[in-house]
């Protein structure tokens, strides 16, 4: 009630605000909002219309085949990114248009999808300037669809939590903390900085034809980052989940994890050395 | 939410007297509005909600994959390893089995197969020579990048495109060497 009464106080204020221009103090909110501005591009500049297709599939109609829908957007009025420019089409063109989004800045990995064929962060992706070309946007690969970009990683959790991803010590120091040496903790850079956005998972084709079974590349980085901690001391029992034909050797180094990870890490290398470390048994 | 934007529409209109600019530019965008205003929810208990979800999942698409990922040197290499392989190891077991049929046509031996393909001409040998002396040489130097990945060598992006590079240089080198010079 309250807010809704708030809500009212400022739409009244931003039209006075636009009435008149010579009061200084705003607290006007709609005012900061991104004013459409009826297809004219801003001065200086002029207007490049880029053509996106995107995957559409919507669960209410569930026997229409998914399908690519084009819709055409003025790159001189959007945002250098591929998630401004959905955020831009689902505001003014379409608002059925369904997909994550959250932090915008590449540290939630909600956004995560197929942009022109390669898995990656929406909002870390630029947009091609080339408006000659078209953009497809796909849902991330080899995933049941909820609705249009938006796939369903209850599979992909499940997995991360098969995998354990907590600290196990039976004996924790009497006093204080954990103490690492530099040396030790330095085994984990490049791995706790994964934010699982699956987009390496679901460019495996390994874990296209196995998801079932296979963990994939996120969950086995995951995976290998609890055994290289030095305060962990379960990683002889954590090698030995692994000891199987599927969860882990269905990965044939085939290096697409590492090449579309969108945070620059190198999941193959961390498989890698885990199947090294049980090959050699330590 | 919806409550929320009605009441700013409803309050903008009253104070200035005509429709708020904000979200007014396609008439696609106001009967959208309208359409959420008038949908409705209804509380379903648990099963209820499992049953249309299954339903839902039923009939759920899977998201392409192979047909939309864009070419990578990475899963090429990968794809063409494995058809290498088995497209090696069936001609060799096609080739020794092929001989079980001697009894039966006398021209399958040795000697007659050499005669064969000594009185085949040049291009001709060539061309059949070269798919099997790609396929042989391809798997054999992806096989050493393979063996450096196991021991822990060039686990790099850069490294991994290097190597995809070199194998497929010497590939093409040895290829041709092998079926047009030997």
């Amino acid at each position: 009630m309250r807010a809704t009464a708030l809500r009212t106080l400022r739409s009244t204020t931003s039209s006075s605000i636009t009435c008149n221009p010579a009061r200084a103090f705003s607290i006007s909110v709609p005012r900061s909002f991104a004013q459409p501005t009826d297809g004219a591009p801003p001065a200086g500049k002029a207007p490049q219309i880029k053509e996106f297709k995107i995957y559409r599939w919507n669960p209410d109609t569930p026997a229409e085949k998914p399908k690519l829908q084009s819709y055409k957007v003025d790159l001189s009025q959007c945002g250098p990114m591929m998630l401004d420019a959905l955020i831009k089409i689902k505001n003014e063109l379409d608002p059925t248009l369904t997909f994550r989004r959250s932090c915008r800045e590449g540290i939630c990995g909600s956004c995560a999808m197929n942009i022109d064929g390669v898995n990656t962060l929406a909002c870390l992706c630029r947009i091609e300037k080339d408006a000659s070309k078209p953009s497809k946007v796909y849902p991330l690969p080899h995933m049941y669809i909820v609705k249009d970009l938006v796939p369903d990683l209850t599979l992909f959790y499940k997995q991360y939590k098969s995998i354990e991803p907590f600290l196990k010590n039976d004996n924790p120091p009497a006093k204080g903390e954990f103490l690492q040496t530099q040396e030790e903790r330095k085994k984990l850079d490049g791995m706790y900085e994964c934010i699982l956005c699956a987009c390496c998972s679901t460019s495996c084709p390994s874990y296209w034809w196995n998801a079932d079974q296979y963990l994939g590349p996120a969950v086995l980085m995951q995976a290998y980052r609890w055994m290289a901690d030095s305060r962990d001391s379960y990683g002889a029992q954590r090698k030995e989940k692994m000891q199987n034909s599927m969860s882990l050797y269905r990965c044939h180094t085939i290096f697409n994890c590492s090449r579309t990870c969108p945070k620059g890490l190198n999941p193959a290398l961390a498989i890698s050395k885990m199947k090294y470390e049980m090959a050699l048994d330590k | 939410m919806v409550g929320q934007i009605m009441t700013r529409r409803t309050a903008s209109v009253l104070s200035t007297g005509t429709l708020p600019t904000l979200r007014t530019s396609s008439p696609g965008l106001l009967l959208a509005h309208r359409a959420i205003r008038f949908a409705s929810t209804q509380p379903v208990s648990g099963p209820e909600e499992i049953g249309i979800l299954n339903h839902q999942r039923e009939k759920r698409p899977m998201s392409p994959h192979l047909a939309i990922y864009q070419p990578q040197l990475t899963w090429i290499l990968s794809i063409a390893n494995r058809g290498t392989g088995v497209a090696l190891s069936s001609l060799l077991y096609a080739g020794a089995l092929s001989y079980l049929f001697h009894p039966l046509v006398p021209a399958i031996d040795s000697a007659h197969l050499i005669q064969l393909v000594h009185d085949l001409p040049v291009w001709f040998k060539g061309t059949l020579k070269l798919p099997i002396a790609v396929a042989f040489t391809f798997h054999t130097f992806n096989g050493i990048r393979h063996l450096a990945w196991d021991v822990g060598k060039g686990l790099t992006l850069k490294g991994v495109y290097q190597g995809g590079y070199a194998v497929l240089a010497a590939t093409a080198i040895s290829s041709i060497y092998l079926a047009f010079f030997v």
